[in-house]
């Protein structure tokens, strides 16, 4: 059983009483303005329907493209997987390495891990393996970079747009929704499993 | 009236479940996720400059080697980031030029200089806007890995644009060093401690 009355600023480690918050209340560090803690808006339930919902969109759009480029007639199209194997018959696929690990990789492997974690809490228990699987969660939190990825969608959207017809597909929304459920669960509220599960 | 420090209350913070451990001789680590507990990151400083260091001397070839080769119907052209940021401007797509200036140039850029700033005034003790110090920190880890974008942009390029009627794009070495700045520029801002800021005698851990 560890818990603490007591919640620090991770940033200048000035020392709180833990407050009680209601909903869409946050609590800022006096010292450095930081948020110390949050109301959190969403279930387990919730969490879990989400978790679920991010790795269908995630396995559709390893293989459906996002992209799309016609011209006379002849179509291209790249998925999330074309775009890793793209770089890895270049000569530089150290940098396929990193994108598979940033877009493929680290996206896949947190929801996995929320969807175990979060069908276990569902009934109150800790997951087995439940430390590793936080642990690795907090530390993969940086590196999941789909949002940045989106972004380069539609950049590369406008870019190609004048000497080809570059088209967005239904992959792109996908995607969209896919970096913002992946921004509002793995990014915030998971570290909140600690508490639940005592 | 101003909250007591951790270390007052002979306490310490968990970087990953964010518990308030307490900080017994015994306990090195978190009794609840069993990750290392530390007063301060160990080394931050010395670690943050060799990082950062390494990130700046890569950001060069980055820069000066070409990130991909198009060979298109009419010409075959070699483009660094800031050529083709000329280019996408010149063509009067100034709107996605400037995306990608910021992106790559104005994002890593920014992170040297306040990395820089930060690791020089804790250095010196320096009292001065702690506050603001530690929102330029946050700032930092905000901005983290948007500059990975024009790595995306030609991968998406390369993936999309290969023989046929639309030529083909080859991915060059420009680009390869620049995820390499993008991942440096990542852990060296992971490995400063803001804690560090707040400290007002020097510590040697
Ligand atoms: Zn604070
Ligand atoms: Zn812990």
């Amino acid at each position: 059983m560890y818990t603490s009355p007591y919640i620090i600023c991770e940033y200048c480690d000035s020392v709180y009483h833990r407050p009680q918050l209601s909903l869409h209340q946050k609590a800022l560090c006096q010292r450095c303005g930081a948020v110390v803690a949050r109301h959190n808006l969403l279930s387990i339930d919730q969490s879990l329907a989400l978790s679920v919902a991010a790795g269908m969109l995630l396995l559709f759009i390893c293989f459906y493209p996002v992209l799309m480029l016609k011209a006379q007639d002849q179509i291209n199209s790249a998925s999330l997987f074309d775009t890793v194997l793209a770089l890895a018959e270049g000569p530089i696929s150290l940098m396929a390495l990193m994108s598979a690990f940033a877009i493929v990789f680290v996206p896949a492997l947190q929801v996995v891990l929320m969807i175990w974690l979060l069908v276990h809490a569902r009934g109150g228990v800790r997951a087995p393996a439940f430390r590793g699987c936080m642990r690795a969660l907090a530390a993969l939190r940086p590196w999941g970079m789909l949002e940045v990825f989106l972004l380069g969608c539609l950049v590369a959207v406008v870019k190609l747009k004048g000497p080809l017809d570059a088209a967005p597909t239904l992959g792109l929304f996908a995607l969209g929704f896919l970096s913002l459920l992946m921004i509002g669960m793995a990014g915030r509220d998971v570290h909140l499993l600690w508490e639940k599960l005592p | 009236m101003t909250p007591p420090f951790a270390e007052q209350l002979n306490l310490r913070l968990c970087h990953c479940c964010r518990l308030a451990c307490p900080a017994d001789e015994s306990a090195a680590n978190c009794p609840r996720c069993g990750s290392p507990l530390h007063m301060r990151k160990p080394n931050a400083i010395a670690r943050t400059w060799a990082l950062m260091l390494a990130a700046l001397v890569f950001y060069i070839p980055a820069n000066v080697l070409p990130i991909m080769h198009t060979d298109a119907l009419y010409r075959e052209s070699s483009t660094t980031i800031l050529g083709s940021v000329v280019t996408l401007w010149q063509g009067g797509a100034w709107d996605i030029a400037a995306i990608i200036f910021i992106a790559s140039v104005g994002v890593p850029v920014t992170k040297f200089l306040v990395l820089g700033l930060l690791l020089i005034t804790v250095q010196r003790g320096s009292l001065r806007s702690r506050r603001e110090r530690t929102v330029l920190y946050r700032a930092l880890e905000l901005i983290g890995y948007w500059s990975m974008l024009d790595v995306f942009v030609a991968a998406l390029l390369v993936s999309l644009v290969q023989f046929g009627v639309f030529g083909t794009i080859e991915p060059r070495l420009g680009i390869l060093f620049f995820g390499l700045v993008v991942v440096l520029t990542m852990l060296a801002a992971q490995s400063f401690d803001p804690r560090l800021i707040w400290d007002t005698e020097p510590r040697n851990e």
